[in-house]
């Protein structure tokens, strides 16, 4: 047998062999869901406790990748945020006398715990909220496990955050956070306001709400005393009576720029601090002395990034004429190997839009920018019949008036703009009313220092983009919100400095 | 910085300096780590990979005995005696023999011989491999005679010292030298020894020089320095190929050579090439491998994927 | 009477742009003396309009002057500090005269003044020290935060006056690159008429420092709405002023500040900056 074998393989070597190229075509690699649990009815986390709403009204969450829903959730209405803000009341004394060094054992603590069950979390985060597997599992997951270890550091280290003044926490802080990033905008929420001895009712978004759910058993388990965090879950109508309430100190926001307009009226009359992280329309800036395969990289992570949902997305690209046809031409061909589909396969790179409603109101935004003439390209790809997706794509040949240069997307919906000086550059680029983030390309690091300079942005990312971390401070210039969440300066929103 | 400017038979050519960001490549190489490749798909990739496969031997023991054995492999990288165990597997095809044997100049002949009519290329490295320092006219005759023993591809070095020293005129007119004599007779593969260039903006350069010089593969490394083929590295010379054949229209070909061990490897490595540049790369004509041990552990994997048990890498050794 | 000059009575204009003119409005209003009934000059009562050249006075100074070196922008502080001096007596005078402070109150009024300017020209180059950071994040980026200017502020001074309180909130302000329109409290508007002064011969660009006064009832409504000017430091106390504001703030997310700090603090100059953060990556 092994002769003839052998004779076989002799005669037929060549045909055993592709002539052509193979196609590779990547088996669906899904994500186990087994690891997640998923009950039916989820209450409300009120002074350490689960609990069903006063009025027993509860409204749903769904899967986006399917449509299909995923469990019931308590609605908060005004009573159950009373009962919430009480709880953070009542528990606000022990916890903000507490030492600074056992506060921060606690952060390790959650920590700690969001790590060892992160595959957990990363599913559930999927499920809900239609992001790529892969992005939870390695960028949303991890980030939000290091922003409590970072912050647990700090808890006992103030004095050297505050060098020769006296500071104290704020008391019970409202937080409401957005559908993007579920569980990493709860920590980022969460961990700076604990370190500094606040006690808080978190709100998520009413799309989003199971990790941060989950996040409470985590906080019952690492045993941190009760009423210290309280999470509600709700729709709009329960973050305005947060807001309203009047123990409530402090409000910090993440979200959209119309809603954190409404909340900073809403307590205009008022001496509560806030702090807001809204919307952008950032610039990335691509200029003729780039690493062009890395800038198309940056280009591309910069916008399809976690569909687009991101608040500081590369939205707006702006190209020096001379490179223009060069990027586009790249551009279209590394858009060509993105996979867009099933949030749970591995190799998704764009996976479901959060909601029906963003998914119309994506479309109606890129009728808009077709009816004004862009030259529109997207992915040639087939899409999942169930659930909400939308191709990854781009307008060519926008101007710095088109509505798609200048009104947040929040998807896979890409504004190319031209240039032809660096003064130009940064004119389009601050041309905005938001001021959240910035990208520049250039090999030239003078260049990228003196753009970074005079742009009108909070983050700036030379060479790179959509990096975060827990020592970077993060937030925007003018209508993308203040205050800064990350490193030090995410401190000084939750103290009162004397 | 300026563009290099070259003098060729044809006149004036501009070598491009192009600028690479090491975070940014680095990043992007990563990321085709991150791919999942189950199934059927894994199986087609470790196919694919054993018929891309230059089954490699340089070693100054090398004798007459270790070659015609290497061969052996090369034409039936399944021995004889586990096939059976093969037999009736799901989607299991019949093991490709490797795209080439690759050895020093004096093993050519060994090799010719051995794979005579089995449609295995014999490689063979020349111009005073690995280190290229050698005078150019004994270069060229070092890579006639090798032609004349019966390779079918050169496997050459370029001067990292030269290149070093910024004289690109002379690395180009060598490479030219060198496919002058290849011309019509054999492939010509240029290693850059990427180790010694260091940085990638040097790796992006030397990959445009020996394309610009008449290369018909760029190649990575000799084996013989660390670090030997990285995904970095590759990912910037398959970029260089592809920017090579968007604006001059020909279609090169790659050789990561040194340090791809593993089957998991080699898959990351396809899946680089399939998103950079293509499926059309996706054949042995455009897409090499140079390596001794990766065959084995593509074999183990195929295994594995047939029969659902792991073989021990010693079941396939030579 | 043919040997008695006729005294030649001074009105008080506006600051704007490094100029001085009248408010456009053609209207004034009465400095009187404090707790008496006599007239002591008659100042300017700024319009909406004088309001809104003053912003786009400060608004086209803004870049330079946040362009310039923090050290020459020390220098120019300092430079203010050096004019008071010579102006002290002026200074004095009118404290004493309007104010109705002894002569060591209103010295001691000016030196504060005087001081703060002192303070913040020390502060120029070195809050982005204090507040500024390296962070250390994970993976090969240099990254590093640092504060700057956030625009035009309109500084909304109270009308209980205080010199030092008025020479350390424009300094504060301006010692980041912001530039300023400040609206003047009533009880001393005419300290416009020698602080100006010091400020336009002491090599501050005009539109820097712009001064109006008027009636605050009359401007507080158009100071939120104005989408120019990027942050408000409001002292005038009233609630229900500074609600309005804040309301018609939101339109463009201004930062809007209240609460009163000593006169030398840091955080009178972090009251009006942003954070950038900047990442770069570390590479060959």
């Amino acid at each position: 047998m092994a002769k003839k074998n052998k004779k076989t393989q002799k005669n037929k070597s060549k045909k055993t062999q592709p002539k052509k190229g193979f196609h590779f075509e990547y088996d669906e690699a899904l994500e186990s869901t087994a690891v997640v649990k998923l009950k039916k009815k989820y209450g409300l986390f009120i002074g350490g406790e689960f609990k069903a709403s006063k009025s027993g009204k509860t409204f749903k969450t769904e899967n986006p990748a399917t449509g299909e829903k995923l469990a019931e959730l308590a609605l908060a209405d005004k009573k159950d945020v009373d009962s919430a803000v009480q709880a953070a009341k009542k528990a606000f004394k022990a916890w903000s006398e507490l030492s600074g060094k056992e506060r921060g054992k606690y952060l390790f603590r959650i920590a700690r715990l969001i790590q060892e069950r992160s595959r957990e979390f990363a599913v559930l985060e999927t499920l809900d909220g239609g992001k790529p597997i892969k992005e939870s599992r390695d960028v949303d997951i991890p980030l939000a496990a290091n922003h409590f270890f970072y912050y647990a550091g700090w808890a006992d280290k103030l004095d050297y955050a505050f060098p020769g003044k006296k500071i104290k926490p704020v008391g019970v802080c409202g937080q409401i956070i957005p559908w993007n990033f579920p569980l990493l905008m709860a920590a980022w929420k969460l961990a700076p306001a604990l370190a500094a001895g606040n006690t808080v009712v978190l709100k998520p978004a009413e799309q989003t709400s199971l990790t941060a759910l989950l996040l409470a058993e985590v906080i019952q388990e690492a045993e941190l005393p009760k009423g210290v965090v309280n999470i509600i879950t709700g729709e709009g109508k329960t973050g305005a009576a947060l807001v309203d309430h009047p123990d409530v100190k402090k409000i910090a926001f993440t979200g959209s720029t119309d809603i954190g307009k409404t909340i900073a009226k809403a307590i205009a009359g008022s001496d509560k601090k806030l702090t807001l992280e809204l919307g952008g329309k950032s610039a990335n800036i691509i200029f003729e002395d780039a690493a062009i395969d890395q800038a198309v990289e940056g280009i591309v992570n910069g916008i399809f990034f976690n569909q687009g949902h991101v608040c500081c997305a590369g939205s707006r690209v702006l190209v020096q004429e001379s490179i223009k046809d060069e990027v586009i031409a790249k551009l279209k061909k590394r858009m060509s190997t993105l996979r867009v589909g099933n949030p749970l396969d591995k190799n998704t790179d764009v996976g479901a839009i959060n909601s029906k409603e963003q998914l119309e109101k994506i479309n109606s935004l890129v009728a808009i920018g077709k009816k004004e003439g862009g030259r529109f390209h997207e992915v040639d790809c087939a899409l999942p019949k169930k659930g909400y997706y939308c191709k990854p794509c781009f307008f060519e040949g926008q101007t710095p008036a088109s509505t798609l240069s200048r009104v947040e997307v929040f998807g896979p919906v890409l504004s190319i703009m031209t240039f032809r000086t660096p003064d130009e550059a940064v004119k389009i680029a601050n041309d905005s009313n938001y001021g959240l983030a910035a990208g520049i390309w250039s090999e030239k690091s003078s260049k990228i220092h003196k753009i970074a300079s005079e742009l009108k942005a909070g983050v700036i990312w030379g060479n790179t983009y959509n990096k975060f971390d827990p020592a970077a401070p993060f937030g925007g210039y003018k209508e993308s919100g203040f205050g800064r969440e990350g490193g030090l300066h995410g401190l000084y929103p939750y103290v009162e400095v004397r | 910085m300026m563009d290099i400017s070259i003098k060729t038979h044809k006149g004036k050519i501009a070598i491009p300096r192009y600028a690479i960001d090491m975070v940014g490549a680095d990043e992007r190489a990563a990321s085709f780590t991150k791919r999942s490749i189950k199934k059927k798909s894994k199986l087609d990739a470790l196919y694919c990979a054993i018929s891309m496969t230059d089954l490699t031997t340089l070693e100054g023991a090398d004798t007459v005995e270790k070659v015609r054995q290497l061969c052996a492999k090369a034409v039936n990288p399944v021995p004889p005696y586990i096939q059976h165990t093969l037999e009736g597997a799901k989607d299991l095809k019949a093991i490709p023999c490797v795209a080439a044997v690759c050895v020093y100049p004096n093993m050519v002949p060994i090799a010719a011989e051995c794979l005579e009519g089995t449609g295995i290329e014999i490689a063979a490295v020349a111009t005073a491999f690995p280190s290229g320092q050698f005078p150019l006219n004994l270069k060229l005759k070092d890579v006639d005679k090798t032609i004349n023993y019966g390779a079918t591809e050169i496997d050459m070095v370029i001067s990292r010292g030269e290149f070093l020293e910024g004289k690109y005129q002379k690395v180009f007119n060598e490479i030219a030298a060198v496919k002058e004599v290849c011309k019509g007779r054999a492939h010509l593969k240029v290693i850059l020894e990427t180790g010694e260039l260091k940085t990638y903006d040097n790796v992006r350069m030397a990959s445009w020089l020996a394309m610009e010089a008449g290369a018909d593969f760029i190649k990575t490394s000799t084996g013989k320095v660390s670090p030997a083929a990285t995904m970095p590295v590759t990912l910037v010379m398959l970029q260089a190929i592809a920017d090579y054949y968007r604006l001059k229209g020909k279609k090169i070909g790659m050789k990561p050579a040194g340090g791809i061990r593993t089957a998991k490897q080699a898959v990351h490595y396809l899946v680089m090439v399939n998103e950079v540049l293509g499926e059309d790369w996706l054949t042995k004509d455009l897409f090499r491998f140079g390596a001794s041990s990766l065959l084995d552990d593509l074999l183990r994997q195929i295994f594995k994927q047939a029969t659902g048990q792991y073989f021990d890498t010693d079941m396939f050794s030579i | 009477m043919e040997n008695q000059s006729l005294k030649i009575n001074k009105t008080i204009k506006l600051y704007i742009g490094g100029q001085f003119p009248r408010t456009e409005s053609g209207r004034s209003f009465v400095h009187k003396i404090k707790g008496t009934n006599k007239p002591y000059a008659n100042v300017c009562q700024s319009s909406r309009k004088d309001f809104r050249n003053a912003v786009e006075a400060a608004k086209g100074a803004q870049t330079a002057w946040e362009k310039r070196a923090a050290f020459n922008r020390s220098q120019i502080l300092y430079r203010v500090a050096e004019m008071i001096e010579g102006k002290k007596e002026e200074f004095i005078d009118l404290f004493k005269t309007t104010m109705g402070m002894t002569k060591t109150q209103a010295t001691n009024a000016v030196e504060l003044g005087r001081d703060a300017f002192v303070y913040y020209a020390g502060f120029c180059d070195k809050f982005q020290q204090v507040i500024g950071s390296i962070n250390c994040v994970s993976g090969p980026f240099h990254n590093f935060s640092s504060p700057t200017a956030m625009g035009v502020v309109t500084l909304v001074e109270s009308d209980e006056f205080d010199f030092q309180n008025l020479c350390a909130s424009l300094a504060a302000i301006i010692a980041s690159g912001n530039t300023v329109v400040a609206i003047l409290g009533q009880s001393c508007p005419s300290v416009l008429a020698p602080l100006a002064e010091v400020l336009a011969t002491s090599d501050l660009p005009g539109g820097v420092v712009n001064l109006l006064t008027g009636n605050i009832e009359e401007l507080y409504a158009v100071i939120g709405g104005h989408r120019e000017v990027q942050s408000v430091n409001f002292q005038f106390g009233s609630k229900e002023m500074l609600r309005t504001i804040k309301e018609s703030g939101a339109s463009n997310m201004k930062r809007i500040v209240s609460a009163k700090k000593p006169a030398l603090c840091l955080e009178r100059i972090t009251d009006h900056v942003e954070i950038k953060s900047v990442w770069h990556p570390i590479g060959v």
